[in-house]
């Protein structure tokens, strides 16, 4: 943090002290005093310089640092980082949990089978196998039982779980870092995870909260059309007149005859040109307009490489426009112009500028050219000029209205412009008023104001510009896609309203043909709970006149909720930082927050770094969404950490978001991908593990209990040591965790192409309790068959030399065999992408499994280890048996078929959308898939004035003072002036400075960290 | 990512376009349409029906004969006897006479048969050493702790084989006589080897070595079982080399049963002998049971069951498909 001192102290820098407050993150506020050779300076705001600022129009100047790091009000805004996870995690710990209490009743209840058993059976049995010595009783049998089958029964719960989500979710990672489309060519940067645990919650989001600058624009304006005397230009046709989109590969026009040309220009219509070339007046004036009529200094480093340093970008656009078409504003002295009209210079002397404001909404400059007439040139919002214009122009008005209507439906930012002939009488009249009313102390304000007003009369339309402030790539897309999967956006930006509006009309997001748009700009509580309430009247109200005549008021906004699904009509609110403030205390957030959930677009404009984290916070706790945050500056990352997920865009403005966001990628339309494809599979296939996972695991382990009712609940396990060993890690990990990996039910393109499918996984269907609840259910009834079968066959079976088969190693091999066979097949028939991989790990697994069976019961093994392997040669006696074979094909056949009959029925009578995109998919296999091509939306919309957004109050004033030119450009007889004027014009610099840093204070762009 | 490349250049970051990492990889992605899963459905229902058939066929073409002697003929009076343990050393024999009503033509198996006997337990089971059974002459001498309390008997000798399991082996023997219709009394033959798995009598139970010694040298220092009558070295009085730990009976044995109500094999029909030719002829016969101590159709069964519910499961999916699913309106988006 800067203390910026206008005071130029040069070389004396003498100790000196400042008293101040606290480190905070109130960004609107500073106070403290500085103590400096015994005097008193206060510090206030307006002298503060933010970290995050960047100095515009000056080299250097003079500071002290008050508060670095940490204690920097960015830092302060940060937020606490917190530990995310998922909620499938969550929901997974709670699951553990329950299979753990599961666990325990089934010992409880093994464990008083145990007791009865030992006293009603096993006291006779004691012949033949005496208890130990230190078995007391039936009951503390039974309590060794109990832990006996904890131990035994312990593979319910999945351990192993863990450790395999964790390895899915690093490779899902990778699969984003991997992904080429969401690769950016021309910054080199490819998509990164940064966290690799959150990946199947970018399958759930509800709410994206997202930035403007940088992010959904790219704070580009580009001069992008216009109209001249009532002819537009912009527009390219083709040889049949008609419209042709413009792309990367249309044409632009070749500006090589203009050796002072900006080479990043680009526009596309070469009939522009020829105007131009041809003399027209208008055409020339107009452009002669742009280069005159603004506030930008130029800085030329060296001859023909021109930078302008504008105030905003719209006017950066509209005097590099000039500079293209042969107007090229050179340099400016307070009280010159020079401009090289197509390669001749050309000298105008500038006599005043009337600045922009909020209430004027326009700008003008009165010049002397060459020639020796006055002329005052005015740009400014269309409905102002129209007011202000000379009744011959009104023809061409109409016609230019009907342009300026056009652009705007295109999202284009318009600005009409005007000239005025000034005869030297008037204008010598006028000036002495204008001398008077600047000496005025009383309301010099208003009557400089009346005093432009009357100037400003008369005048004649040039024509009219229209700027298209940047889109990213694919913005409007992606937001319209992501709309449709049910996903709300809101846009939470630093920038002022008309700014935040604009945008949200250019990205779709607000739209003329919306319902309303409530503006929520109330300064005190009051007032803006009385606006909120107001809204939410509106919405609802309509409806509830009609059904409940007189409800009372309390119970209006207690039931609101309920119909909140059912609003059809569309409504947008956008609400500024300082009424946020107020409508996110406790009293009314609530009201705050139904209201933004009924509206289909929420705007956020002028809020801190602070606020979009409560923003955030707000959503997050109240409406038990997955909320994910989307940024590219360090004043996104408080609400980055916020969300559930934080996506950093790393773009022009640094690392800061990058650095604390979970996901990274260079393009906003990249969201589309990471979410609807990447983040669509991660929990698809996240979900179908788990419930394959908790089946398996429950098939596999519940066999013991069923067999606890046979042997005396004397926690004999059915299998082998080394199966039970085996089966989790060896004989049925891989198939799953390629399911995991690589499952696919609907392929990329498709999940792009209906966005819809991405609901399942908002609504949480695919994996709850109720899942968990039928997989597990699944588990035990295969469990169950997986028993009682081979049971029945075996009490009975004999092997066809007669010797008997009934024993318990037979028997174990049996049951072990058709698990391993039985849970294949449902890992097959859950698996709907068999690659190469799916293939390779389901039959090696089932082969690596036939492999350990016959070497584990080998007799060379146990010949060193009898007592390790005491299932010798069960298997090959086992398994050459035919009636064997008939029992695993028996219970296979009736473990798997219900499954298969219910998912047959599910998909054949009540298809979900992905049944039916899978089905497409298979159908139109062999059609080569087409890309999808969403054209570019045209709509009506209201025309909006590209002034009236993006500029601060001018500083004009400045510029005709000359105080930000350097020495050397001026005359020594004008720095003498100046040195004597100092005191006066350093507290202008200073008002001024404030607001010329504002824009990149507030929204904090470019951090300054290297 | 992973290994660090040695591109350059402006796309040097870019990930590579292959299939593996772009999950392009050529799959195979089934779905479940009526035209694979309900012939699936109908073949399956055929297939198990077959086998139910067949399987039928052959379980009716056996034939069985269960007697509960527990209670028959003179053995009740064993019964009483054997319930005392300090009895154990007395001999005691019964007779249970039968009859059969058709030749049990064929191979016939002699089975014994045991209710709610618990091989199963887990100590019962874990009461063993394999490592003694198959012949290490140092497990021999010291068995291992997994016998005990089998393991030595009270003045430290150790038992072989030891371990519970071996320790309460079944040891009632079987005389079969056939009662000819001429009345002459002709002892039925039974092959009393055989009984066993390959890989049990030749693999897993070795006796140890003799090395020019008699199986009783061998096993001398150790004991019998305390419930046995003869030690184990000679088992089988008949056939010496079905002695030691490779006696046929004991192998049987020492296959601990699943269930609590199990049979084992005891002899095989010797069909060498001339009367026993075609199997075992119908008559009366009578076992003398030197008293020391339940066929089913459940496959057959299984299997048909399951080739209905499977056959009424496709019916009703044809139905539902044919009612709803068939013209695919349901896959209209």
């Amino acid at each position: 943090m800067f203390l910026r001192d206008h005071f130029l102290l040069s070389c004396c820098f003498s100790p000196g002290e400042v008293i101040c407050e606290p480190p905070n993150n109130k960004l609107d506020k500073f106070t403290g005093t500085l103590h400096w050779r015994d005097n008193k300076y206060s510090l206030d705001n307006e002298k503060m310089l933010l970290r995050g600022c960047v100095l515009r129009n000056t080299e250097w100047c003079f500071g002290m640092v008050i508060f670095a790091g940490l204690q920097t009000k960015l830092m302060q805004n940060c937020g606490r980082t917190k530990f995310k996870r998922t909620s499938i995690d969550k929901l997974m710990n709670t699951l553990v949990l329950w299979i753990f209490a599961f666990l325990i009743c089934m010992g409880v209840v093994l464990a008083i089978g145990n007791t009865i058993w030992e006293t009603c059976v096993g006291r006779k049995f004691e012949l033949f196998l005496p208890w130990d010595e230190f078995q007391s009783s039936a009951v503390f049998s039974g309590f060794l039982t109990f832990w006996s089958y904890i131990i035994i029964l312990n593979t319910v719960v999945p351990i192993s779980l863990y450790v395999s989500v964790e390895v899915l979710r690093l490779s899902h990672s990778f699969f984003i870092n991997w992904d080429q489309k969401m690769y950016h060519n021309q910054s080199d940067t490819p998509a990164e995870a940064r966290t690799t645990t959150l990946n199947e919650e970018l399958g759930q989001v509800e709410f994206i909260f997202s930035d403007k600058t940088g992010t959904l624009t790219q704070n580009i304006m580009a001069f992008s059309k216009c109209s001249i005397n009532g002819q537009t230009y912009g527009d390219v046709y083709d040889e049949f007149n008609q419209k042709v989109e413009i792309t990367e590969k249309t044409e632009c026009v070749d500006f090589s005859f203009n050796p002072l040309c900006d080479k990043a220009f680009k526009f596309y219509d070469c009939s522009l040109v020829e105007a131009v070339k041809q003399q027209e007046s208008a055409a020339q004036d107009f452009f002669r307009l742009l280069a005159l009529c603004h506030t930008v200094m130029p800085e030329e480093k060296s001859e023909g490489n021109l930078v302008y340093q504008a105030q905003s970008p719209d006017e950066g656009a509209l005097v590099t426009a000039a500079r293209n078409f042969g107007f090229i504003f050179r340099a400016r002295t307070p009280e010159t112009i020079t401009l090289c009209e197509r390669g001749r210079a050309a000298t105008y002397d500038l006599l005043a500028i009337l600045d922009f404001n909020n209430v004027r909404k326009r700008m003008s400059v009165i010049v002397r050219n060459p020639q020796g007439q006055i002329k005052l040139y005015c740009k400014g919002a269309d409905t102002i000029i129209f007011d202000r214009l000379d009744p011959s122009s009104e023809d061409l008005m109409y016609a230019t209205s009907e342009h300026l209507s056009e652009f705007a439906g295109e999202g284009l930012r318009t600005l009409a412009l005007a000239y005025k002939d000034l005869s030297k009488e008037y204008y010598q009249v006028w000036q002495k008023k204008l001398h008077y009313v600047s000496t005025v102390i009383e309301n010099r304000e208003e009557q400089l104001a009346a005093l432009y007003e009357e100037i400003e009369q008369g005048m004649k339309l040039l024509g009219a510009t229209a700027i298209e402030d940047k889109l990213q790539e694919g913005v409007q897309e992606t937001i319209a896609c992501l709309n449709l999967a049910d996903i709300k956006i809101w846009v939470l930006t630093g920038d002022k309203l008309e700014t935040a509006m604009s945008i949200g009309y250019s990205c779709n997001m607000l739209r003329d043909d919306m319902d309303e748009v409530f503006v929520i700009s109330g300064l005190t509580q009051l007032e803006v709970q009385q606006q909120l309430r107001n809204a939410k009247e509106n919405i609802l109200g309509l409806r509830r006149l009609s059904s409940t005549a007189d409800v009372q008021k309390g119970d209006v906004f207690a039931e609101d909720s309920v119909f909140e699904e059912t609003i059809i009509s569309e409504y947008a609110l956008v609400i500024n930082g300082h009424s946020l403030a107020h409508a996110l205390e406790p009293q009314l957030e609530h009201t705050l927050l139904d209201l933004a959930c009924l509206c289909k677009t929420v705007i956020c404009c002028r809020v801190t770094p602070m606020q979009k984290a409560q923003v955030v916070e707000l959503v997050r706790r109240h409406k038990m969404a997955v909320t994910l945050a989307v940024g590219d500056g360090a004043n996104d990352v408080s609400m980055i950490k916020t969300a559930h997920i934080g996506v950093g865009i790393s773009g022009q403005e640094g690392m800061q978001a990058v650095l604390a966001s979970d996901y990274s990628f260079a393009q906003f339309r990249y969201l589309q991908r990471l979410l609807l494809v990447h983040g669509r599979w991660s929990y698809f296939r996240m979900c179908n593990f788990l419930a394959y996972f908790f089946y398996k695991n429950f098939a596999f382990t519940l066999v013991h209990f069923w067999y606890g009712f046979f042997c005396g609940f004397s926690a004999q396990t059915v299998y082998d040591q080394w199966f039970i060993t085996l089966f989790n890690i060896v004989y049925t990990s891989l198939p799953v965790l390629a399911m995991g990996l690589f499952d696919q039910d609907v392929n990329d393109q498709n999940s792009l192409r209906y966005p819809s499918l991405y609901k399942p996984g908002q609504q949480n269907l695919l994996f709850n309790k109720r899942q968990f609840f039928l997989c597990t259910l699944q588990g035990m009834v295969t469990s169950f068959l997986l028993f009682f079968i081979p049971y029945g066959a075996f009490s009975v079976m004999l092997k066809d030399d007669g010797s008997d088969f009934s024993d318990q190693q037979a028997f174990a091999v049996t049951i072990a065999t058709t698990l391993v066979i039985v849970v294949s097949v449902q890992i097959g028939l859950d698996t709907h992408y068999w690659t190469a991989v799916n293939h390779l790990f389901m039959w090696g697994s089932l082969i690596v499994y036939f492999a350990i069976l016959f070497a584990m019961q080998s007799d060379g093994l146990f010949g060193i280890f009898p007592s390790n392997f005491p299932f010798i040669g069960t298997a090959r006696n086992c398994l050459s048996e035919k009636s064997v074979w008939l029992v695993i094909l028996l219970t296979t056949v009736v473990c798997i078929l219900p499954g298969l009959v219910v998912s047959f029925l599910r998909i054949d009578l009540f298809p979900t959308l992905t049944d039916k995109i899978r089905h497409l998919q298979q159908s139109r296999k062999k059609q080569r898939p087409q890309e999808q091509n969403l054209r570019r939306v045209r709509r009506t919309s209201s025309r909006r004035s590209a002034y009236a957004f993006s500029h601060q109050q001018g500083y004009g004033e400045l510029i005709t003072s000359g105080k930000n030119m350097r020495v050397s450009t001026l005359s020594s007889s004008r720095s003498l002036e100046r040195i004597a004027q100092s005191s006066s014009w350093i507290e202008n610099i200073l008002k001024r400075k404030n607001e010329v840093s504002a824009e990149p204070a507030e929204s904090h762009k470019a951090d300054r960290l290297k | 990512m992973g290994k660090t490349k040695d591109k350059s250049g402006p796309l040097a970051r870019r990930p590579d376009n292959s299939a593996f990492k772009q999950q392009r990889l050529p799959a195979w992605s089934p779905v479940l349409t009526a035209n694979t899963v309900l012939p699936f459905f109908y073949l399956l229902a055929v297939i198990s029906m077959l086998l139910g058939v067949w399987l039928l066929l052959l379980v009716q073409s056996t034939q069985e004969i269960k007697l509960d002697y527990t209670d028959l003929g003179n053995c009740n009076e064993c019964f009483d006897l054997r319930r005392n343990v300090s009895n154990a050393a007395q001999t005691c024999s019964c007779r249970v006479e039968f009859s059969i009503d058709k030749t049990f033509k064929g191979d016939v198996f002699f089975y014994y048969g045991l209710k709610n006997f618990h091989q199963n337990l887990r100590r019962y089971m874990d009461s063993r050493d394999d490592g003694q059974t198959v012949g290490w002459i140092k497990k021999l001498k010291n068995p291992s702790t997994y016998c005990e309390p089998f393991a030595k008997d009270e003045d430290g000798v150790p038992i072989a084989p030891c371990g519970a399991v071996a320790n309460s082996m079944f040891n009632d023997s079987f005389t079969l006589t056939y009662h000819s219709s001429s009345g002459r009394r002709v002892p039925v033959p039974l092959l009393r080897k055989g009984l066993t798995w390959y890989t049990d009598k030749n693999v897993k139970f070795r006796n140890p070595r003799t090395d020019n010694l008699t199986l009783a040298q061998v096993f001398e220092g150790t004991r019998q079982p305390l419930y046995w009558q003869r030690p184990v070295y000679s088992l089988d009085p008949h056939d010496p080399n079905n002695n030691g730990f490779i006696n046929e009976d004991l192998i049987v044995w020492m296959r601990e049963a699943a269930f609590p109500n199990f049979k084992k094999l005891y002899g095989i029909l010797n069909r060498a002998d001339a009367n026993f030719e075609k199997g075992l002829p119908r008559g009366n016969y009578s076992i003398d049971i030197s008293y020391n101590f339940p066929v089913q159709h459940f496959l057959p069964i299984a299997y048909l069951v399951t080739s209905s519910l499977i056959l009424l499961m496709a019916v009703v999916l044809t139905v539902a498909w044919w009612k709803f699913g068939k013209d695919g309106k349901n896959m209209k988006e």
